[in-house]
């Protein structure tokens, strides 16, 4: 048994704590203490990718308690990718914090921590009720996060968060005491088991225990219905943290493909066919109404909190065809848009600071300095975003496009993700060359200087989106992989539930 | 029994979910709060009522009440607890710097008394 699986959650957890200790002595090594932490998790994150390159899932009982009597974590290749992709988020997240936001607050990094402690955890488990309790760490890190640096606008769109997250968290509850009083377990690897040889009686409340799950998920992944917190929320957060916020979404879309591959998989009689149809009927919606709140947006910020409701919708209509090439799409693109939008996040910071009293407002106003640059670099993460060559966002859609022939619904496949290209390319150019071009001379530029240093991780996470385009092969690789053994779910089950047959050879 | 229970499990939540729908942030606090109550009491019920049995096998005890919803809403109820305590704080703060306790912050006829 590796203990390096366990690592993603215990480094932030001893980390956070460390920090609120340190916070009264020394500020700068509070700071050193919170990035070097985040480096080493990016360290450990990208070995555990590493280790589960080779196809081999590795299962951590907490406590030494065997499945399904202690919790677990599993590490296969998605769960050791999104904990990679939270690190690297995450990291260049925390140097731009450093230029101008952790200053705001004292607990800021413990709270960073925190949420990467929920985030990883939430990635990693393999138990029905830790991931509950994994969403609430992030959640209530999260609240503390939004709220950082204070002001009213924050206040306002951190009721709605806070309010309706909670309302998500006890139907999750309700959720997992149906599934609970049915199956008689809440492991997930168990669950699969029983649900397989359930009752025919209990195949209602089953359903309803599943149909529950795809609302809570789905208000962690802001869908159609359930997206109207996001907007405010992301928009009104300091840049690092919208920028952290790019990878929440990614949760709720992380446990869709989980619980329903693994345990109400989509060969599964009268839940998992309904399932995914519903998943693309609802993600099509999302799309759309994402795409539309883009083209009405008159706020940069409000624009890009948009652009992660169309990434969502995007990436869900894909995964909810459930077949290999769609789920390996939908993981590429889920890396490519996670990256892409956490570069948006952070250089929007930058340009607010250049224009000064305007900010974020679509309106014209003087020429910044080195419009340029700010120009190129919006430019730049303009085109990977609304998908067009040659980023990795055209790769993206591509894959998705092409996973979507000979299924039934390649016509709605294709017609909802061009149509949300279209729409989210209009509002980029309007929205660019009226921030760079249509300037008025007459007014002198009000805007400050913005240091280097919060446009260096910008500048990574744009280069990071070059890599992903040049390494589209292995990527995708990859992704297929991670795709193959999401819709195989029997060795998963094999390896949680069988470590406890082990467990008893190795001790007599 | 059952139906007591599941006749105040109803009530709870039916409350709950009408003052949470009420758009003013202390009715919206207790409706969560109801609702929280409600969810408690639904997941301890999952591990079916039992009166009079211990929460443990023995070889000699032929009936026993499932320890682990037990366990899951105890980690609920503390969780739901310092939720409750931010929401709170949440709230008062919303109070004080927007002058409104509507949850979308607008400044409507009722004024603040």
């Amino acid at each position: 048994m590796s203990h390096w699986i366990i690592l993603p959650i215990v480094l932030p957890a001893l980390t956070a704590a460390s920090l609120l200790l340190l916070a009264r002595f020394s500020w700068d090594a509070h700071r050193a203490v919170s990035v070097l932490a985040t480096l080493g998790l990016l360290v450990v994150s990208a070995s555990l990718v590493l280790q589960s390159a080779d196809g081999t899932i590795q299962v951590y009982e907490l406590g030494s308690w065997p499945a399904p009597f202690g919790i677990v974590l599993v590490l296969d290749r998605l769960s050791a990718l999104m904990v990679l992709l939270t690190s690297i988020v995450g990291f260049l997240s925390l140097l731009h914090s450093l230029q101008r936001w952790d200053r705001r607050g004292k607990n800021f990094h413990a709270l960073f921590q925190f949420q990467l402690m929920g985030i990883n955890g939430a990635f990693l488990t393999g138990d029905l009720f830790n991931l509950f309790v994994f969403f609430e760490i992030l959640l209530i890190a999260s609240f503390g996060l939004l709220l950082h640096g204070g002001g009213t606008g924050r206040i306002r769109s951190g009721v709605h968060y806070v309010v309706f997250n909670l309302a998500g968290s006890a139907f999750f509850l309700i959720a997992i005491g149906i599934l609970y009083g049915t199956l008689g377990t809440l492991n997930m690897a168990d669950l699969a088991v029983k649900v397989e040889t359930a009752g025919s009686g209990d195949q209602a409340l089953i359903g309803a225990g599943a149909f529950l799950l795809l609302l809570v998920f789905s208000v962690k992944a802001a869908l159609l219905p359930l997206y109207f917190w996001l907007p405010g929320a992301y928009s009104s957060a300091v840049a690092p943290v919208a920028a952290l916020f790019s990878i929440m979404t990614k949760v709720g879309v992380y446990a869709i493909l989980r619980i329903f591959t693994l345990v109400f998989h989509p060969q599964l009689e009268r839940i998992g066919e309904p399932i995914g149809q519903i998943l693309i009927l609802v993600a099509l919606l999302t799309l759309l109404a994402g795409s539309l709140g883009v083209l009405a947006s008159r706020d940069l910020g409000r624009l890009v909190a948009y652009l992660v409701i169309v990434s969502v919708g995007t990436l869900l209509v894909s995964a909810g065809l459930f077949t290999e090439e769609s789920l390996a799409a939908a993981v590429y693109y889920l890396i490519h848009s996670t990256i892409v939008i956490a570069a948006l996040f952070l250089l929007l910071e930058g340009i607010a600071t250049r224009r000064g009293n305007v900010g974020l407002r679509l309106e014209p106003t003087a020429r910044m300095i080195h419009s340029s640059l700010f120009g190129t670099l919006f430019f730049t993460a303009a085109i990977a975003v609304a998908g067009m060559p040659p980023l990795s966002g055209f790769l993206g859609k591509l894959f998705i496009l092409k996973s979507a022939v000979e299924t039934p619904f390649t016509i709605w496949v294709f017609s909802g993700v061009l149509t949300s290209g279209l729409l989210v390319l209009i509002a980029l150019v309007r929205a660019g060359s009226l921030l760079f071009w249509k300037t008025s001379a007459d007014r002198r530029p009000a805007g400050k200087p913005v240091h280097a240093g919060m446009l260096v991780p910008v500048i990574m996470l744009l280069l990071l989106i070059a890599g992903l385009t040049a390494a589209s092969g292995p990527v995708f690789n990859f992704a297929t992989q991670a795709a193959a053994q999401l819709l195989q779910p029997a060795p998963y089950i094999e390896t949680v539930l069988d470590s406890r047959i082990n467990d008893e050879n190795s001790n007599p | 029994m059952e139906l007591l229970f599941a006749g105040i499990v109803g009530i709870l939540c039916a409350s709950g979910v009408y003052l949470l729908l009420r758009a003013r942030t202390f009715p919206v606090v207790l409706g969560l709060a109801l609702l929280s109550y409600a969810v408690n009491l639904f997941i301890f019920s999952m591990g079916r009522l039992v009166v009079g049995s211990p929460p443990v096998l023995r070889e000699t005890q032929s009936t026993y009440a499932d320890p682990l919803p037990q366990a899951l809403v105890l980690t609920a109820i503390v969780i739901g607890f310092g939720m409750t305590a931010f929401l709170v704080v949440l709230a008062l703060q919303a109070w004080v710097e927007l002058e409104t306790d509507h949850v979308d912050g607008n400044q409507d006829s009722e004024k603040r008394q």
